[in-house]
């Protein structure tokens, strides 16, 4: 029986209705939420708290969605109450101090793409991608270039990206890739046409592998009038050493909450900025951070972005969020974010070896890994019917949260492995055991694994039954 | 090995026909395709008077890591749907051909020349 | 090297089990025009030094009594509740796709949602989105999938303008229309059109953009006898206090959307919130974002996991109900324990104060000279000034004051030049109150 906060309600007399208020408008039935002590909302959290893997407390080798370490001084600095207690309608003057921050993070945003210019708002990178889709819409418009209606995406591309592109109105074509894991340019060139407005990539793919004909597929896509848009989900593969604007993308997103160390909070706030060049500009999302002449910033409005799709959030964005990204960066600075990639591939190719010295199959063994690299089991499926979900919940067994599996859909039974910069070589020597153990298991007792994961607080949850039954708040 | 009646008609996208005569049909989705969606949770059927065209999507089948969209095998109009799978969706994985049957159609007497036998289908799903 | 580890013989041995001698070969498949990355970023900082540069600029901002709502209010926050919320278990977690790993969130997730459904008297809650703004949207479109036909919704002219401006961005893009009501300038409440036009949904604000109270037992059953979903957007705290939209008229209303922040989130110069949208059981595969099921593992016992997960972009694609993916996980999870913290009548306490001490500013206001309320219905925390002089330039000048006075309409297109919308919450005690009403004086005397 778990702890329930419902369990916890002391009672005392509410508080009376307000007489200048009309009764008809007033609540009708009493609110009906529990009344606990403070220290039971104490335990019971933080009781709730340890029932978490979190980076804090466990290796996470999520790939494609970078859990590196969340420096704590970013989030004090975010706390201070100098940011925490500024009202969005605070006029510019009295917030100097907050706008000089988003400024200078657009700037080296700017600097870390490759892009001319950068709008913070997007609230997460799928609010990013519609932004950015948007823009290519809003650019091919604003030229009375109207029938542009398709948007070409790789087949193993992130579920976000087909999804933003049908908020923005487009049809979705998808692209296949080739065995070795680069984008299919016949295939590319056959969809190519007056109807398409662009593709949307990551580079590295989600295969893992660096698609090596970018320069040739930005060719392509640019002579047939499209743009390019780079997915951001991948960026910390060649943060500080490739610019998505020399490999000749368009229009970007950034994850902040994966490469910029900002926290992921058990699925968010994060923020998803986006980056253009210089002829999608006049589109960016408001508001953006502008500095006048004569060194003082304000925001910008639709009086300065006449053509920009708009707002997307009510204020500026996760501005709690930015303010984190500026703090790491500023920590690192040019020498350290040029750093993150290095060891990022370096973690992501030892890994990749000593896995492979244990037994496990590469999807892509000529390929030289990114920060990321994928598994595949099928010849543990073959022997003893063991499947990437029950390697996956074993892990959970050691302390190490479970890699991102059965993701790209292309490759079966895969694990797909990013270990971060932020780990070190003795932390992936466990991982590298704790995995041929696995796999010894796998083939010795499959039945362990079956039934894995066995010391967490609960076993496999019957998801079917959680569907029908739809048990979705605690009724009285 | 996945069961496929003998007695059924079947389209490319999985689903099942039975003839009932007098121009009626009974359809629903094969053993094949269930154990490929896994545990269903949720059916959208169309409603009894919908006009369906043979190809064209006309439901939804949603398991828990899924979802699919259900396709009319043949021309017709909507008699019944399967009101108990609002209830019980695990019919279609419990017993796909039977209790698991999704809707009842009104079609033209020839409607189902264009499917598979049993052997055509064993070996679509072989490939 | 700033959080990575590797000491150079830790990094000689990985490079010679990866088979290279140095560690730019890890990129040898990159071409090599490509790898200039020419940057224009500053030096790195040691972590005292980033401290120092960023607790100046924090001081940059200057502190202020503040009176500005329009959709973000500044609410005491229990030391609790970003106490517990920060801890590392909470903070720096993945999104619970492993529930096995993940229960802690989940079962926050579970009580958030049972909470919002408690407040807004629906059945079903989401496990949040961005903000109440793109909630509304999402809201809009959910009410487009339920109900077909002409993509069109009746959106009232007097929503908070920061709000309307996103449904513009965001419908527009798929040319839905939005058609505006009209409100009535004698009441500042909606007046109703003679006819639906065909459109899907009217959204139903409690409280409007104006601060008053709208009569939304009236609304909602329009909406209904016209063939409309109705929409509620509430303010969280309120709804301690105001009828739940499930309570709205004959049926009540079929949605329930606002912005979370006045539930223990820091106003943070605009974000990060969190929108919550609660919705009838009868349309939950309709909604977009996360929901959370409570089920049993294999031994019986009580667990929590994500569900319906087949409506969402990392399965159905761009078939999916919305692209939303992370949403804003450590707000709800702050918010869940700001709802513990201060318990329903916690909640109900506060909100009656924010209440009263608006009501007191506003008489205080009002028996000025030249400083007229043009709307005369109830109100809640939040109402409407009309001065004498351009709002923006009063607001201006009691900057000097060291007072944020309200948020300017007109600046936004909404009503007059003089029009400032005030807010009055927990916060500010009856001496806050007449600071600002003397400081206002003196500041109509020169302006």
């Amino acid at each position: 029986m778990s702890d329930s906060i419902f369990d916890h309600d002391h009672h005392f007399p509410a508080a009376d209705d307000p007489a200048d208020i009309p009764a008809h408008l007033l609540r009708q039935t009493p609110l009906d939420l529990p009344n606990p002590a403070e220290l039971e909302v104490l335990r019971h959290y933080t009781r709730l708290s340890q029932k978490n893997f979190s980076i804090d407390t466990q290796f996470y080798p999520l790939g494609s969605c970078t859990m590196k370490y969340n420096p704590r001084i970013a989030h004090a600095m975010a706390v201070l109450p100098g940011f925490a207690r500024l009202h969005p309608d605070t006029p510019a003057p009295a917030m100097q101090g907050l706008l000089r921050v988003l400024w200078e993070l657009q700037e080296w945003l700017a600097a870390v793409t490759g892009m001319a210019a950068v709008s913070l708002t997007p609230a997460a990178g799928a609010q990013g991608e519609l932004a950015g889709v948007a823009m290519i819409r809003a650019y091919h418009a604003a030229r009375g270039d109207q029938g542009r209606r398709k948007m070409l995406i790789p087949t193993a591309a992130h579920g976000t990206n087909p999804a933003s592109a049908r908020m923005a109105g487009f049809e979705v074509v998808e692209i296949p890739s080739l065995a070795d894991g680069d984008l299919d340019m016949e295939a590319l060139d056959r969809h190519l046409g007056a109807d398409v407005a662009g593709i949307m990539l990551t580079n590295p793919s989600t295969l893992g592998v660096f698609e090596r004909r970018i320069a040739e597929i930005a060719g392509h896509v640019h002579a047939a009038g499209g743009l390019l848009y780079y997915d951001g989900a991948n960026l910390n593969a060649i943060l500080g050493r490739v610019q998505p604007g020399r490999m000749g993308f368009d229009v970007m997103h950034l994850n902040l909450h994966k490469t910029f160390a900002t926290p992921h909070g058990g699925g968010g706030p994060g923020a998803g900025a986006v980056a253009v060049q210089e002829r999608l500009r006049p589109f960016l999302p408001l508001p953006t951070v502008t500095r006048e002449a004569e060194g003082a910033w304000r925001w910008t409005s639709e009086a300065d972005l006449p053509r920009s799709i708009g707002r997307l959030s009510a204020h500026g964005g996760n501005i709690g969020v930015l303010l984190r990204a500026h703090a790491y960066l500023r920590r690192l600075g040019r020498a350290g974010v040029g750093r993150v990639s290095v060891y990022a591939a370096l973690n992501a190719n030892y890994l990749l070896k000593e896995l492979q010295r244990v037994g496990y199959q590469a999807a892509f063994p000529e390929r030289r890994a990114s920060h990321e690299f994928i598994l595949g089991v099928s010849d543990l499926q073959q022997a003893t019917g063991i499947r990437a979900l029950d390697v996956a919940k074993r892990l959970l067994d050691f302390g190490i949260h479970a890699p991102t599996i059965y993701f790209p859909q292309l490759v079966p039974e895969c694990l797909l492995i990013e270990p971060t910069e932020t780990e070190s070589k003795a932390t992936l020597d466990r991982f590298v055991a704790v995995m041929a153990r696995i796999r010894q298991e796998a083939l010795e007792q499959p039945e362990l694994l079956r039934a894995a994961p066995h010391h967490l607080p609960v076993g496999r949850l019957d998801e079917a039954l959680a569907a029908r039954r739809l048990d979705v708040a605690a009724v009285r | 090995m996945s069961k496929i009646p003998e007695t059924l008609r079947y389209s490319e996208t999985h689903e099942w026909v039975e003839d009932l005569g007098d121009g009626r049909c009974r359809v629903g989705i094969t053993d094949h395709a269930q154990e490929l969606l896994g545990d269903l949770v949720y059916v959208e059927a169309p409603a009894a008077g919908k006009a369906i065209r043979g190809g064209e999507a006309c439901g939804v089948l949603e398991s828990v890591k899924a979802a699919a969209d259900f396709y009319a095998p043949v021309d017709g109009t909507v008699t019944a749907h399967n009101e108990a799978l609002g209830d019980h969706p695990q019919w279609i994985n419990e017993d796909p051909y039977g209790r698991g049957w999704i809707m009842e159609l009104e079609t033209h007497a020839d409607a189902c020349s264009g499917l598979m036998d049993a052997a055509a289908y064993g070996k679509l799903t072989e490939s | 090297m700033p959080y990575i580890p590797h000491d150079a013989a830790e990094t000689a041995a990985m490079l010679a089990a990866v088979g290279i001698q140095r560690l730019d070969q890890l990129f040898d498949e990159i071409p090599a025009a490509l790898q200039a990355a020419d940057m224009a970023l500053p030096e790195g900082l040691s972590e005292m030094a980033l401290q120092r540069e960023l607790e100046h600029r924090a001081l940059d901002n200057a502190p202020l009594r503040c009176f500005a709502g329009a959709g973000a209010y500044a609410h005491h926050i229990p030391a609790i509740v970003w106490d517990i919320a920060s801890r590392g278990e909470f903070y720096s977690a993945y999104t619970p796709y492993q529930p096995e790993a993940s229960q802690g969130t989940l079962q926050v997730l579970y009580e958030y949602q049972s909470f919002i459904t408690r407040l807004t008297g629906l059945e079903v809650s989401n496990a949040s989105l961005y903000d109440g703004a793109s909630g509304l949207a999402e809201a809009c479109l959910m009410a487009l999938r339920i109900q077909g036909g002409e993509p069109a919704i009746l959106v009232p002219e007097h929503l908070l303008p920061s709000w309307r401006r996103v449904l513009d961005s965001m419908l527009g893009l798929q040319r839905i229309r939005l058609r505006s009501v009209p409100y009535d300038p004698d009441t500042g409440t909606l007046r109703l059109p003679g006819d639906a036009g065909g459109a899907a949904a009217l959204i139903i604000p409690q409280i409007n953009g104006f601060g008053v109270l709208e009569a939304v037992d009236a609304l909602t059953d329009w909406a209904h006898a016209h063939g409309l979903l109705a929409i509620a957007v509430v303010n969280p705290l309120a709804l301690a206090l105001l009828k739940a939209p499930g309570e709205w008229g004959a049926r009540g209303a079929d949605m329930a959307v606002g912005e979370g922040q006045p539930l223990g989130i820091p106003l943070t110069g605009g974000g990060p919130y969190f929108g919550f949208l609660a919705c009838r059981k009868a349309h939950v595969r309709q909604l977009p974002g996360r929901l959370v099921a409570k089920t049993v593992d294999g031994q019986g016992r009580e667990g929590f996991c994500l569900t319906l997960q087949a409506r969402e972009q990392h399965i159905r694609r761009g078939k999916a109900t919305s692209n939303i993916c992370t949403n804003q996980g450590l707000m709800v999870t702050a918010a869940t324990i700001h709802m513990a913290a201060l318990g329903g009548h916690g909640l109900r306490r506060t909100a009656l104060t924010c209440h009263q001490r608006a009501s007191r500013l506003r008489k205080h206001l009002a028996a000025l000279p030249e400083v007229r309320l043009p709307y005369a219905g109830p109100f809640f925390h939040e109402f409407v000034l009309r001065l004498p002089r351009p709002a923006s330039a009063v607001r201006d000048a009691l900057l000097g004051h060291g007072i944020l006075a309200g948020v300017p309409l007109a600046d936004s297109g909404l009503g007059e030049a003089g029009d400032l919308l005030v807010c009055a919450t927990e916060l500010l005690e009856e001496a806050d109150l007449r600071a600002y009403r003397d400081a206002l004086a003196a500041v109509l005397e020169t302006v």
